[in-house]
């Protein structure tokens, strides 16, 4: 692959109710903190892909709303629908076009406005399924009954990732939930849908996220280091989860395989300094572990238990705290990249890993991770 | 920014988007539906390529990427492949909770279909546990044709 770097990224504090801002007013501070971050103006910024959902927003066609924002006048501005790790790489496909240089990627929600459960109600075929009602809470409360009856994997062991991670985003000033909590509080804390707890499952939340993306021409005329992207893979599975083996994550595997391909990695348990995964529920941390090979097969609990995956851990996973922590959804794979990449700069404050020079970051679109976006970043060109 | 308007109160528009729809179901899904309407049948389709039964029918095999060609009549008996207990009440869920929700693998497909299960209690069910439709007795060609799935006799 032709080189290409992240030079800027800026988020917005992730919240359960941002009263005073509309999801403008979050792409306005999140963009100018990207900017500020790089040293660039908007001047200085050649296309722009926004990444939204127009059932959350409440409107239709509103990438064009969140237009003005971004500081697309006069621009080629593009807009996915889906995850922001999935803006980012139609970002990145554009700054490596030969057209563009420098692409403002740019990821929001505001779940806080809406009802969540109506919203991923309206994912199911409205033909078939729609009308059971389900959600994405039961639809992934489905998933991890089987990955738990497969693996042995235990409710105690996902409760430890809700430690984990509530425990790491009190280190993180932008997370929304910092708890300090025990295993037997996740495990008394509501039962929503069987295996599933209250917090076993990610918040709704309001957040934005933007990133800048060079290629090679321009990542080293800015302010900051660039961090080099090194492999980058989007895989999709069926869309009916019947279809699918919900507890194989097929299109993860075959995304991380193509990843780690493009960017030289044979063990990624070792390869890899950390991970910022879409831990949306607390097994969906360890399936993905699993399938991204970031521990030995079937060593996911023990290794959890251990505290492999803790900050001081050999492979960190969420340092940040994760999606458990706050989860705007869209724009959280693209949060996912820039923690990776606050890491990789040493950025990263109380909850920096020592001697982070590689990592990986997740995205995901569709339910119970019918399609994931996997990012390789490294510190080094 | 909201530093120097943070006297400012915070207004709130509230209002609500609803927009009628009425999605064509297909050739595909209408077969599937007036079979199940009209003869309390559920029927899957083969891919003429892997040969795998989907169900529910729809037109093409997602792996080959070839049309699904030749109908199968299905037996209404099948295998919970997992299954979930919904204890809160949906904002889209018509039934009162617990609600258990499962996919179920009809005898003869190779997929699984999405619906929900009754006459069992929650703490009884079990992955893997066999399970038959019960036809709903006013059927009007929807997903609720089959009224649910129970424990197989």
């Amino acid at each position: 692959m032709e080189r290409a770097a992240i030079i800027g990224i800026g988020m917005t504090k992730i919240e359960a109710n941002k009263v005073s801002d509309t999801f403008a007013d979050m792409a306005w501070e999140a963009v100018n903190k990207a900017l500020d971050d790089a040293g660039m103006t908007i001047k200085d910024i050649d296309n722009v892909v926004t990444t939204s959902n127009d059932f959350w927003d409440g409107r239709t066609i509103s990438c064009m709303a969140v237009g003005d924002a971004g500081g697309v006048r006069g621009k080629n501005t593009s807009c996915v629908e889906g995850d922001g790790a999935f803006g980012a790489f139609y970002g990145l496909a554009r700054a490596l076009s030969g057209s563009y240089d420098t692409s403002l990627v740019l990821a929001h929600c505001k779940g806080s406005e809406s009802v969540s459960s109506l919203i991923t109600n309206a994912a199911f075929d409205p033909i078939y399924e729609r009308k059971l009602g389900m959600d994405m809470i039961t639809a992934s409360a489905m998933q991890a009954n089987l990955y738990m009856h497969e693996t042995g994997v235990t409710s105690e062991q996902l409760a430890m990732v809700s430690v984990k991670n509530h425990g790491n985003a009190r280190l993180n000033p932008n997370a929304q939930l910092p708890m300090e909590i025990t295993v037997e509080d996740v495990l008394n804390s509501e039962m929503i849908a069987d295996p599933l707890h209250k917090l076993d499952c990610s918040p709704v939340s309001d957040g934005c996220c933007a990133v800048i993306i060079a290629n090679e021409s321009k990542a080293e005329k800015f302010k900051k280091k660039p961090v080099w992207i090194k492999g980058v893979s989007f895989c999709a599975d069926s869309y009916f989860l019947g279809d699918r083996n919900l507890t194989d994550a097929r299109s993860l595997r075959e995304a991380a395989q193509k990843a780690y391909a493009m960017a030289g990695i044979t063990n990624p348990a070792t390869e890899i300094d950390v991970a910022e995964l879409y831990d949306a529920f607390t097994y969906q941390e360890l399936m993905w572990i699993e399938a991204l090979g970031l521990c030995a097969a079937g060593k996911v609990g023990t290794s959890l238990e251990k505290g492999v995956f803790n900050i001081s851990g050999k492979m960190p996973v969420n340092p940040s705290g994760g999606l458990l922590s706050g989860h705007p959804v869209i724009a959280a794979g693209l949060i996912r990249i820039a923690e990776v990449v606050r890491q990789l700069r040493g950025e990263a404050g109380d909850y920096q890993v020592d001697n982070a020079r590689r990592g990986i970051a997740q995205g995901i679109n569709g339910v119970c991770g019918q399609s994931h976006c996997i990012w390789i970043l490294d510190k080094e060109k | 920014m909201s530093e120097k308007l943070q006297d400012v109160e915070p207004m709130v528009y509230r209002s609500r988007i609803s927009v009628p729809y009425h999605w064509w179901a297909g050739d595909t899904a209408s077969a599937f539906f007036i079979a199940l309407r009209d003869e309390q049948k559920i029927v899957g389709i083969r891919c003429s390529e892997c040969k795998r039964v989907f169900l529910p029918p729809r037109k093409m095999c997602p792996d080959c990427y070839r049309e699904n060609s030749e109908w199968v009549e299905l037996p209404p008996t099948g295998t919970l492949r997992s299954f979930t207990v919904s204890r809160r009440k949906l904002a889209a869920q018509h039934k009162e909770p617990p609600v258990i929700y499962g996919l179920i693998q009809v005898d003869g497909a190779d997929t699984a279909l999405l619906h929900i299960l009754d006459e069992v209690k929650p703490e009884e069910v079990r992955i893997g546990m066999k399970v038959e439709a019960r036809f709903a007795e006013e059927r009007q060609g929807t997903v609720w044709d089959i009224a649910y799935f129970r424990p197989a006799s």
